[in-house]
């Protein structure tokens, strides 16, 4: 799996991906500076990690969703290649109007950074292979603005066509207001485009991939991936 | 020429800092105020001196980047 991490000024876990990526395909990602007007040739997979892109200036990944290297994502995910966009990277997605809605900030105000449940929704997309559907993943979440909000229409379009790939949950995977850390819509983590090859989430699975992490359960997202392109080649 | 482009939460969206603002409003006693809503404004100086070009130009700024319509409305106004 040839990937490659957009770097923009401000992010601050490009590097947790690549290790993570590295770990779990064996390949070296590729940094691409924002500024680039291209990705790599036979880039399989770009990932917009998290941090705080222009300090979470204007909007969170507002100014990041106009930089140079955008139009080459667009082009890349209208070609069916799949983009993974983390935390900063969802917002990023959503600013750039690759994801649909926008993430507003913690119902309760406070920034987040402990570990919460996921459930995994469905099993049959690249994003989500690794698990089972109705698996709960536990992966840290670290972020001020997290609440996934859309307009009516559109979170009815996301449930109906099963594009909400992971809820935030109890540990047993109950969904409801007490589990749903940040007020998100649905309780939702993270969702797919229309194709289902553009993921934006906002918990980090990046940061639990190795055991000295405490914890593995993000390998199933990466490692999904990396099946789903060798299915694909 | 100045101008200035005010953008604000469309009605309907939850604003969690307004609200905050709000409370906090309340308990330093000060009277009166029924809510709050926050917003942006950004002060743009112009380099020409052409009113509807100007205007034209905030309102690509107002839409390509100032303000996410998604959740937000904004007003355009040259002031001299």
């Amino acid at each position: 799996m040839k990937s490659a991490i957009l770097v923009f000024p401000g992010i601050n876990r490009e590097r947790d991906m690549a290790r993570a990526l590295k770990l779990i395909s064996g390949h070296e990602p590729a940094m691409v500076w924002h500024a680039e007007t291209s990705l790599p040739k036979g880039t399989d997979l770009v990932v917009m990690p998290g941090g705080f892109s222009y300090g979470d200036y204007l909007r969170c990944g507002a100014i990041a969703a106009r930089s140079p290297v955008m139009d080459a994502v667009r082009a890349f995910a209208a070609d069916g290649g799949l983009v993974l966009g983390v935390c900063n990277g969802f917002q990023i997605l959503c600013e750039s109007g690759l994801l649909p809605g926008i993430l507003m900030r913690n119902a309760r105000l406070k920034f987040i950074c402990h570990d919460v449940h996921l459930r995994v929704e469905r099993s049959d997309t690249p994003f989500t292979r690794g698990y089972n559907a109705g698996q709960v993943i536990r992966v840290p979440v670290a972020h001020g603005e997290g609440n996934y909000a859309a307009d009516e229409e559109t979170i009815r379009r996301l449930e109906g066509e099963g594009r909400v790939l992971y809820r935030y949950c109890s540990a047993t995977g109950e969904i409801g207001d007490t589990h749903n850390i940040n007020g998100a819509a649905q309780s939702i983590a993270g969702i797919v485009n229309v194709r289902g090859n553009v993921l934006g989430m906002m918990p980090h699975p990046e940061n639990h991939v190795e055991d000295i992490m405490g914890c593995t359960d993000g390998r199933g997202l990466f490692a999904g991936l990396v099946a789903h392109l060798e299915r694909a080649a | 020429m100045k101008a200035r482009v005010t953008v604000t939460l469309k009605t309907g969206i939850l604003d969690p800092q307004g609200k905050a603002i709000e409370g906090a409003l309340k308990s330093l006693g000060v009277d009166g105020i029924a809510s709050v809503r926050q917003g942006k404004v950004f002060d743009i100086e112009l380099a020409g001196a052409d009113r509807a070009k100007a205007e034209a130009a905030l309102k690509a700024a107002a839409d390509k980047l100032l303000a996410n319509t998604v959740i937000e409305n904004y007003r355009v106004e040259v002031l001299s």
